[in-house]
């Protein structure tokens, strides 16, 4: 290999300068940021549990949608044998009143972009 | 021969019979099932919902034209679904809203029609019919007739906007929203989802109100009984007392869309 001592450094200078985001942020501690979403305004318990819900709330709005739509089933029944209103206003956001700090924080900290909000509405927003 | 014809014919017909009943023996307990199911649920929809077999609504279009309630039954039905207002025709949403008898029923022009009737205002809305022609060309099954109760739906989640359904519907009953409704809704209520740009949208007989065990909200706007909403399969309904008394009008029947908006003249 001719000139190995500078393509290798060269090599070593690119790789450190490409890798730079991951270690900025593991230095500056951002790596470890989680976000923090604000508590339920009211309610005690929530229709699932929080892990099932922090993976999962997408495919059950899906569901519920579905259910309400195409099915006119209206009514959801919770593990713990409560029932609910299936209504991403009327039930989640009841409790979950703060869309900003709840709903927003972590679909930006995800970079996901539901599109929800485009006809459903939220109630602090109009009142 | 011990099982000759007889004898397999008589067992045949057993095993048929008992095949049959079967099915419905269990269809009628799952019925009353879900009937107490939904029964037990309180502060919820379907607590009291309010279901029929067909759904129709009949329109007296003297009655309609008094008391201002063409306008009532409109505004009723825009504030609750949160229908934008725009002022050009061209970008207009409209669920309910008033025509004149010579353009709601071109079919029975003619010069020499009694004055009364050419200055009467219609209430139009979806006729969802029982054979509509809507439904039938819309690529995503965003709009459909439901089995239950024969109400055309609309499921905004699906619609992509491309606007087929309104060219097919012969009653000009679906909107396309050309603009972003949002900033054109008078007084948006949270318990019902506005529409976005490119999506279609129409009467769906407030199938979310029957649902909580309401009746449509342009019916309870209506005075003096000049909208009648009932169940066309009952015979004892108020709307087949109606239909068998008086003599009716549908917009467009020779279409054979069968709509199921009558009206009385």
């Amino acid at each position: 290999m001719y000139d190995a001592g500078k393509v290798i450094i060269g090599l070593i200078v690119f790789l450190v300068l490409i890798t730079f985001p991951i270690w900025y942020n593991v230095a500056s501690g951002k790596a470890t940021y989680v976000p923090e979403l604000a508590p339920a305004a009211k309610g005690t318990a929530c229709v699932a549990d929080t892990e099932y819900m922090r993976a999962n709330h997408m495919d059950l709005l899906n569901q519920w949608r579905d259910d309400v739509v195409r099915n006119g089933i209206r009514v959801y029944t919770a593990p713990d044998g409560q029932k609910y209103n299936k209504s991403l206003t009327l039930t989640c956001l009841d409790c979950h009143n703060n869309k900003t700090e709840f709903c927003d924080k972590c679909h930006l900290y995800m970079a996901v972009d539901p599109y929800c909000w485009d006809c459903h509405v939220i109630p602090e927003e109009v009142r | 021969m011990g099982f000759d014809r007889r004898k397999f014919l008589k067992t045949a017909g057993l095993a048929a019979l008992t095949v049959a009943g079967t099915p419905l023996k269990s269809l009628a307990q799952d019925d009353s099932t879900v009937i107490e199911a939904v029964t037990e649920v309180s502060g919820l929809p379907q607590e009291h919902p309010i279901t029929a077999k067909r759904w129709a609504m009949v329109i007296d279009l003297q009655k309609c034209a008094e008391h201002e309630n063409i306008k009532d039954c409109a505004r009723a039905c825009h504030e609750e679904h949160n229908v934008p207002h725009f002022d050009n025709t061209k970008d207009e949403i409209k669920w309910i809203w008033e025509e004149h008898f010579e353009h709601a029923f071109h079919e029975l022009e003619n010069e020499h029609l009694k004055e009364k009737f050419t200055h009467t205002p219609v209430l139009l809305l979806c006729n969802h019919c029982d054979n509509p022609p809507c439904t039938r060309v819309c690529p995503t099954g965003a709009t459909w007739k439901r089995d239950t109760d024969g109400i055309v739906m609309m499921d905004w989640h699906r619609c992509i906007g491309c606007r087929y359904c309104v060219a097919a519907c012969p009653y000009g009953s679906r909107s396309f929203n050309w603009r972003d409704p949002r900033p054109h809704i008078d007084k948006t209520r949270p318990e019902f989802p506005t529409r976005m740009r490119g999506v279609v949208e129409k009467c769906t007989f407030c199938e979310e109100r029957l649902a909580k065990g309401q009746i449509p909200a342009c019916v309870e706007a209506a005075k003096n009984d000049a909208l009648v909403f009932g169940d066309l399969e009952d015979p004892d309904s108020k709307v087949r007392q109606l239909l068998k008394d008086r003599f009716s009008i549908r917009r467009k029947s020779s279409l054979g869309t069968q709509p199921e908006v009558y009206y009385l003249v």
